[in-house]
């Protein structure tokens, strides 16, 4: 009999899971695997060539959630630009961001945003505030990602068998539970959305594997002290209002229509991007990672031959080890 | 990343609120939520907050965390 394989898109969730060892507790018919549901891991080389060249330009302050500081570039980290003397600093919000730009008027400070639909809306609600208090020195590098469009990707997807998806929590605040609807209607697979703690995640496997078993593929919740049908329309309406979709590149994935977000024309004064044009260097992502294929779910991170060896999470290689919810990170410190 | 924290809403402003994590207290943005009122239990993501959660599974949550603490003291203790 073939194994059932279920696929969390969610970097919260893979650390819970490794954390609390579900993967050895389950029997050895079902396979968890990771996909691309970590925001550092998933945002494209060339994305991260420009915030470092944008961070080493005169008069900046490059402000970013804090794992993004060590991903290697083709030409070195955000960590490393800081090292030889670029402003770089790590903020808990893109208020954060906001309110240092507020107390160096003479500096341009530079949000380099990453996330998916639960973070998105704290950064256009933001650039709202700055229109409002009209501060001309902020602005935000758009790497959003939607999830939606991945999870097309994935399903369509023949290099990987997937049997359903456990589907991240807190983007379905935001989004609620209708547009899994349309997934799991067009590529019949069943998605659960669940929570984080463990009792959460296991109630969540077992309705995927009743549905694997019963031939049927819907949506469920099983997380509902938080997640709604209909979700946080405040929140989508605040995200529409600033940012349209576009085009993005994903590692791994590679170009995915409409799964990115770019300001609206109203807002483009803040766009970082029109800003700053600067010139990148030829995108080369580390010889021998195989993030790529850990990011889709074709390979475990030990059948990468740098993983424990050349990439650990001191010295990492590529940005599944960096992010502190990488799968790479979470198999070395929680093992398989 | 997506990491959301809940805590106890104390007060509310015209559009922040400071809410209790269990002992520490914020200020957090009511940018992206809707009528939010006191002792409403938030997810806190990135400074703002980004929805409800139900209070009586919230309290429940965090009876729970309470609980392990102790768990885990007793066993540092032992």
């Amino acid at each position: 009999m073939r194994k059932i394989r279920l696929m969390e898109v969610c970097g919260t969730h893979t650390m819970a899971i490794a954390r609390a060892g579900i993967k050895k507790l389950l029997p050895p018919s079902i396979d968890l695997i990771s996909g691309p549901g970590c925001p550092v891991c998933v945002t494209a080389q060339g994305d991260i060539d420009r915030a470092v060249q944008i961070a080493r330009s005169k008069d900046v302050i490059m402000a970013t959630f804090g794992d993004m500081l060590r991903v290697p570039g083709t030409r070195g980290s955000l960590e490393k630009a800081k090292a030889q003397g670029a402003d770089v600093r790590v903020v808990y919000s893109c208020l954060d961001a906001l309110n240092i730009a507020q107390k160096h008027p003479l500096k341009k400070i530079v949000f380099m945003g990453i996330g998916f639909e639960t973070t998105s809306p704290t950064v256009a609600a933001t650039i709202q505030e700055a229109k409002r208090r009209q501060i001309g020195n902020f602005f935000v590098l758009s790497n959003f990602k939607l999830i939606f469009p991945a999870l097309s990707a994935l399903a369509q997807s023949r290099k990987v068998q997937i049997d359903g998806f456990i589907c991240p929590g807190h983007v379905s605040v935001i989004t609620g539970s209708r547009p899994y609807e349309k997934i799991s209607r067009s590529y019949k697979i069943p998605c659960v959305i669940t929570g984080f703690d463990e009792a959460d995640i296991i109630k969540g496997i077992k309705r995927l594997v009743e549905q694997v078993k019963n031939k049927t593929y819907g949506v469920q919740i099983e997380y509902k002290r938080a997640v709604e049908e209909q979700g946080n329309k405040k929140a989508r309406s605040v995200l529409n209002k600033v940012f349209k979709t576009d085009d993005a590149r994903w590692r791994g994935l590679g170009t995915i229509k409409r799964s990115g977000l770019k300001l609206r024309k109203e807002f483009s004064c803040f766009c970082a991007e029109k800003k700053f044009k600067v010139k990148l260097p030829k995108a080369i992502e580390p010889k021998g990672c195989r993030c790529a294929e850990v990011l889709q779910g074709m390979i475990f991170p030990e059948d990468c031959k740098l993983f424990k060896k050349g990439c650990t999470p001191q010295s990492p290689v590529g940005p599944c080890m960096v992010s502190s919810e990488g799968a790479c990170a979470a198999h070395y410190r929680y093992g398989k | 990343m997506c990491l959301a924290v809940p805590a106890k809403v104390k007060t509310v402003r015209k559009n922040t609120a400071l809410v209790d994590f269990g002992g520490v207290t914020r200020e957090i943005s009511l940018g992206i939520t809707s009528d939010v009122q006191k002792n409403d239990y938030v997810l806190v993501h990135a400074g703002f907050a980004i929805g409800k959660v139900a209070k009586l599974e919230a309290e429940d949550t965090l009876k729970i965390l309470q609980e392990i603490k102790e768990l885990t003291r007793r066993v540092e203790n032992a």
